[in-house]
């Protein structure tokens, strides 16, 4: 579902483009430098390491939809989100770690 | 702007919190039973909690004006342990009836796992079977999208259940339709990481509307703001949402949802009279 089942209801933003750029463009701007920081960190410890780790990999699919059109939020929530309807036969751990490992077919999220 | 916090666990905070969040309008908060950051390790710790959350709480609330209203639950983290879960459930009954308990919450899934549903199950039952609102909490991060699912999955077990006495909290975007659209009350809790933030929950209400929708600081001990439902009233404002509008979300909808247990002291007609004779 996208939020489109109930469309009367929609509060559209009393701002126009231009007012919400001025409002929103720096701290946007701010939170773009972070993650491309966050990137560069991970680089200069162990630059492959972004290609073994799942949640960094899932960050990358993210990022790679943040490059699309409209949509952004939605897609990088169903691609950070555990996909499957079963649940888990026994507690793993207490909390969940911010991605799905859909790589290694673990139930529990490996950690590489 | 007089607002209702739905969602706090004021037991983790201090009173200058209170002193806080009534500086800034809040008049009401109800305090859903918690995980204590560690797994308690007999039924009886959950009954002092229980007494801290109806005796307690109220008391401290109550010295900066602010009304303090309570669910009574086993939480999603402890809940996969079943003979602890069934001890607490059983103890559960005698505070129902406490001048300032709403229902039972807050119950749901953490890891999704099968016994958590089972404990989830044997609480929605409980509800039911003593008439009383449902508070959901819904998983974190990866987990929220299955739990949620599952969650309203097991409601629907309940036809008898009235979906407009549940509000299944923690809310996000790829979670709020499917809650919507079955009926149910949708809860934003505004979170500095793991769940929505100010503006996200600002964008949600522009995608969605206000129907159904209550916004929350869900403050506990983790990192977390006694003032989030301030700073989303102060988001709406920055993009010049109407004062109508942002009232409804975080007085005017708790309101309705929470006056559906006539403990609950802030009537919508009350209310009404009161801003008539201003």
């Amino acid at each position: 579902m996208d939020g489109t089942t109930l469309p009367s209801a929609k509060q559209p933003s009393p701002l126009t483009a231009k007012e919400l750029i001025d409002e929103y463009f720096i701290e946007n701007r701010t939170r773009l430098l972070e993650i491309a920081a966050f990137l560069d960190r991970l680089d200069r410890v162990d630059a492959s390491s972004a290609g073994r780790d799942f949640r960094m990999k899932a960050f990358r699919e993210a990022l790679a939809a943040l490059a699309g059109g409209g949509g952004r939020l939605d897609r990088i929530q169903l691609i950070l989100s555990d996909p499957r309807e079963t649940p888990l036969d026994a507690l793993d751990r207490k909390s969940a770690l911010g991605a799905y490992d859909r790589w290694s077919g673990s139930s529990t999220g490996g950690r590489s | 702007m007089k607002y209702i916090d739905h969602h706090a666990h004021m037991v983790s905070r201090t009173t200058d919190d209170y002193q806080q969040m009534a500086l800034s309008g809040c008049v009401a908060v109800t305090e859903p039973a918690f995980w204590a950051g560690w797994d308690r390790s007999h039924a009886d710790g959950f009954e002092d909690y229980f007494r801290q959350l109806t005796d307690f709480e109220p008391k401290r609330a109550a010295q900066y004006h602010i009304q303090h209203y309570a669910w009574m639950a086993m939480n999603p983290k402890e809940a996969d342990d079943r003979p602890l879960s069934r001890e607490v459930l059983a103890r559960i009954p005698k505070f129902l009836d406490r001048p300032t308990v709403l229902g039972i919450g807050e119950i749901g899934l953490n890891r999704v796992t099968r016994n958590e549903i089972e404990t989830y199950t044997e609480q929605v039952e409980l509800a039911r079977a003593h008439h009383q609102l449902i508070l959901i909490h819904t998983p974190h991060l990866e987990d929220k999208l299955k739990g949620t699912r599952i969650s309203v999955d097991v409601l629907r077990t309940f036809p008898a259940l009235d979906p407009a006495r549940v509000l299944v909290d923690h809310a996000e975007e790829h979670t709020l339709a499917m809650i919507l659209d079955h009926g149910y009350w949708a809860g934003l809790t505004l979170y500095p990481q793991t769940k929505v933030s100010a503006q996200r929950a600002a964008d949600i209400v522009e995608r969605f509307g206000p129907e159904r929708i209550c916004i929350a600081g869900a403050c506990d001990w983790g990192p977390s703001d006694a003032l989030a439902v301030p700073r989303f009233i102060m988001e709406m404002r920055r993009r010049r949402h109407p004062e109508s509008l942002i009232h409804q979300l975080v007085f005017e909808n708790p309101v309705r949802f929470l006056s559906q247990c006539e403990r609950f002291k802030i009537r919508p007609e009350l209310e009404r009279e009161a801003v008539g004779s201003r």
